[in-house]
């Protein structure tokens, strides 16, 4: 008791010093994070650390709503050919930089073809011949071929825009801009102390009236998500974008002043899954990856292990594209059929009914649906005789490094579809992609001839209906080879102080521009 | 002057080593930084990957490569963080002060009080205080450092939210520098504590065991003989010589305080080397890393040099024997 009062005296203390030391309160947004950004420059940079502080700094052409639908953000207007071999951009007219230089067709033009270049996403610019600036307010960008993903690639994470008066002169790699970025977006650069926070501050002169609400937005890093829930439930920490651990989402949904929201991030659309190395027997044999499909109960992953927090994957597209299909097989938990697939691939229980012997790796750090995915497939593959060894890697090198060597039976992987399917999804699949040493590649190894030709017709394809169908035989034909089981998405879930309201809860949840987020007043 | 020059050889020859050693237990571990780079970045091209290898000169024999470290290392160039790409001196600078903060505070409080607790304990060996530090000893010298840390975070600053979390200081700012300097004291109670408590433990039993013996010798009898008090006894006669092992473990711990400094900055999101050192591990980040451990070894060194001059101070003859042994025979007075 004697503890308890003394405790509560010194935290009476501690709360009273602190609140008298505490500056003045502005309309300030403090952002909590695991991730750590190399540098700001989205133009040559991927990852969300980059993509988050990248979309807020730079404009874009476009920008994107809940519904998959494109807005005018930099371009006020645009028009797609209508052959598909052009589009052209009409930009806002007084929009400037952070230091005033106003912004020209010419910096799309250089940022266009700096992304070109440099992005590691490269299938995501490909098409791009050239840009065309008739006039400062007017950039027309020339395709070698139909490009569909294109209006999904000029979102803010993927296409900002750069001054070429700051990053046009030498290696755009080394530019020291990379680090003190001069964009457009709703906020300014200040500050970054590498690895704890960055600070960015409202762009008073923004080109959209009224925006943005917040004077100033700290990105506070803290490596370790125990302690991040920590400080969100203690009230130091105003939002937390991409929160995906199962445990901290459902110890906030039942913290008193914080809401829990799920809404957005469906562009990002992580997939976690099994791969399969499709050329080593006998996962060689289509009937002894479907069989392992059958055998294993999704729906006890996704209640019991992931409690409801993730939704159900059952094929390469993230459940909410419009690009998705529902009709594919769908590898319903069943035993029987399991094991009639695996003695059709000649694959019999020896004396110890052992049928086949094979290892199981995971991605380290997200152990909820990594190491506790794979261990439960390792006991419930016994049940129709394959015995699992779980090979565990102390770290992402150690893993990425077998896996893009081939050095591997099965392994979890979580993979994102960024947007468009030729973004992100193509490069799983076509045989073409099948590249040694290259983590997210094609690492399974699957090559299947009509894959390849439906996704190169789909890349192409301008009218929407047409190309849903094209991507709907490829998913059928994908689910059904099985050289991946899918298993769940990847849980996003933003978790934000009451009173918080506008948040980003578009199709590129908080990898878009913060610049509606307020206190309701 | 021989000394000095010798000790300074045997210096540069440790720190050749350390540089060595580390840069090729580095190479055992698989992966490269490049990999790391790619998986954050989502991927990226064989063209990129090449790119990258070359900037950062993956692509030579891993001989020519440690060559070309230790003659950057030899002009003070510690070369680029390839994750961060910043100087690795600029990191390390940015760093270092929360460090040895964190460093200095815990060796401070864990020394004033584990020596405290030794001496009292040694007083009465079969008192309940004496037990006390024994027990205390035993746990705090049992448990894992991270695990003090974790139930210190869910007891302090969960539970009864008195300390912050994470961080070294409020990131909103403050608005006076003597509420940042409160600020940076506040956040630094918990981290410290943590780190303390093992080595509290290892001074409390190690005090406690010097003092027993020199409250038993002759001299201190002999003071007691002449009437002083106690506490004359104890701090004025006793406590001087019952230091010396623990001035001695002093100077061999600071190196294991820099380790504890890893677990315990990694858990209270402290800015300092330590979690740059884990950070730059996972990331296989060579060139920050083998900077951290090339400064903590010069500190290391810095904190044994400061611990001989120490055992001068508090016993002269250590000193005066040495001093003898450089005085020519000759000039004996």
């Amino acid at each position: 008791m004697k503890h308890l009062r003394s405790s509560t005296l010194a935290a009476a203390v501690a709360l009273t010093l602190s609140g008298l030391f505490a500056p003045a309160q502005a309309d300030t947004l403090v952002v909590g994070t695991t991730q750590v950004p190399r540098h700001f420059n989205g133009a040559i940079q991927s990852g969300i650390a980059t993509f988050m502080a990248s979309a807020q700094i730079f404009a874009s052409p476009l920008r994107y709503d809940a519904n998959w639908t494109p807005q005018p953000y930099l371009a006020k207007s645009w028009e797609v050919a209508d052959d598909g071999l052009s589009v052209t951009l009409h930009l806002v007219e007084g929009a400037t930089f952070h230091d005033g230089v106003p912004i020209t067709s010419e910096d799309v033009k250089f940022s266009i073809m700096t992304i070109k270049a440099n992005h590691p996403f490269q299938t995501m610019l490909a098409p791009v011949e050239d840009v065309e600036t008739p006039d400062p307010l007017t950039a027309v960008i020339k395709l070698s071929k139909p490009h569909p993903a294109l209006l999904l690639a000029m979102s803010p994470a993927l296409m900002p825009i750069i001054p070429e008066h700051i990053y046009g002169e030498g290696d755009i790699q080394q530019n020291p801009a990379n680090l003190a970025p001069v964009g457009s977006g709703p906020f300014k650069f200040v500050e970054y102390k590498q690895g704890e926070y960055y600070k960015l501050a409202k762009n008073e002169h923004f080109f959209l009236d009224g925006l943005p609400k917040m004077d100033e937005v700290i990105v506070q890093i803290i490596g370790d998500s125990a302690n991040l829930v920590l400080a969100t439930e203690r009230g130091d920490i105003d939002m937390v974008p991409f929160l995906s651990g199962v445990r901290d989402v459902q110890r906030l949904e039942k913290a008193e002043n914080v809401e829990v929201s799920d809404a957005g991030y469906d562009a990002v659309g992580a997939l976690n899954w099994i791969a399969f190395n499709t050329k080593k027997a006998p996962f060689d044999n289509p009937a002894v990856r479907q069989a392992i499909g059958y055998a294993t109960n999704k729906d006890f992953i996704l209640q019991r292990l992931l409690g409801g927090v993730a939704k159900d994957s059952t094929g390469p597209i993230t459940g909410t594209s419009p690009l998705a299909t529902e009709d594919v097989e769908k590898y319903a938990f069943d035993l029987d059929k399991a094991k009639a697939l695996l003695d059709e691939a000649g694959l019999t229980p020896d004396a110890d009914g052992i049928r086949l012997r094979a290892t199981i790796d995971y991605i380290p750090g997200m152990a909820e649906i990594g190491r506790n995915v794979v261990e439960y497939m390792r006991t419930q593959l016994k049940q129709v005789g394959i015995e699992l060894e779980v090979r565990t890697a102390p770290d992402f090198p150690t893993w990425a490094q077998r896996i893009s060597n081939y050095d591997f039976d099965m392994t979890e992987d979580s993979v994102y579809n960024w947007g468009d399917p030729v973004i992100g999804v193509d490069r799983t699949y076509i045989s073409s992609n099948i590249r040694k040493g290259v983590i997210w590649s094609n690492t399974q190894q699957y090559s299947n001839a009509k894959v390849d030709e439906l996704l190169a017709a789909a890349a192409i394809e301008t009218d929407q209906t047409k190309r849903a169908a094209l991507y709907k035989e490829f998913q059928q034909i994908v689910v059904a080879d099985a050289p991946i089981l899918y298993i769940n998405e990847v849980p996003f879930y933003t978790a934000y102080k009451k009173g918080l309201t506008h948040l980003p809860d578009t199709i590129w949840g908080a990898v878009s521009p913060w610049d509606e987020v307020e206190w309701s007043k | 002057m021989p000394r000095l020059v010798k000790k300074l050889a045997s210096a540069i020859g440790l720190l050749l080593a350390v540089v060595v050693l580390n840069f090729l237990l580095i190479q055992l571990a698989p992966g490269d930084p490049v990999s790391v780079i790619v998986g954050e970045m989502g991927g990226a091209s064989e063209d990129l990957i090449a790119q990258m290898r070359a900037e950062y000169g993956l692509d030579k024999p891993v001989w020519l490569q440690l060559l070309i470290y230790i003659g950057k290392i030899c002009t003070g160039d510690f070369g680029f963080s390839y994750y961060f790409k910043q100087p690795v001196l600029d990191l390390i600078l940015q760093r270092l002060p929360a460090t040895i903060l964190l460093v200095i505070t815990a060796l401070i409080t864990a020394v004033i009080l584990g020596t405290l607790m030794g001496i009292f304990s040694a007083r009465k060996p079969k008192g309940v205080l004496s037990h006390f530090v024994t027990i205390f000893s035993l746990v705090g010298y049992a448990a894992p450092v991270f695990w003090t840390g974790l139930m210190l975070l869910i007891v302090f600053a969960s539970i009864f939210p008195i300390f912050p979390v994470s961080g070294m200081m409020n990131v909103r700012g403050n608005a006076t520098w003597y509420g940042a300097v409160f600020d940076v004291l506040h956040h630094l109670v918990l981290p410290a504590v943590t780190l303390a408590s093992i080595y509290v433990a290892t001074y409390s039993r190690l005090s406690r065991a010097s003092m027993l013996d020199v409250l038993g010798s002759d001299y201190i009898r002999t003071a007691r003989a002449k009437g002083l008090s106690e506490r004359r006894v104890v701090f004025g006669h006793a406590l001087r010589n019952g230091l010396i092992p623990v001035v001695t473990m002093i100077g061999l711990q600071f190196g294991q305080l820099f380790a504890g400094a890893v677990l315990v900055e990694t858990v209270f999101n402290w800015p300092g080397l330590g979690r740059l050192a884990y950070e730059s591990i996972l990331r296989r980040d060579y060139p920050t890393l083998l900077g951290i451990l090339f400064f903590s070894a010069i500190l290391v060194m810095v904190a044994n040099i400061l611990t001989d001059l120490a055992y001068g101070k508090i016993d002269p003859r250590i000193g005066g024997r040495r001093r003898k042994k450089a005085r020519p025979a000759g000039a004996r007075p």
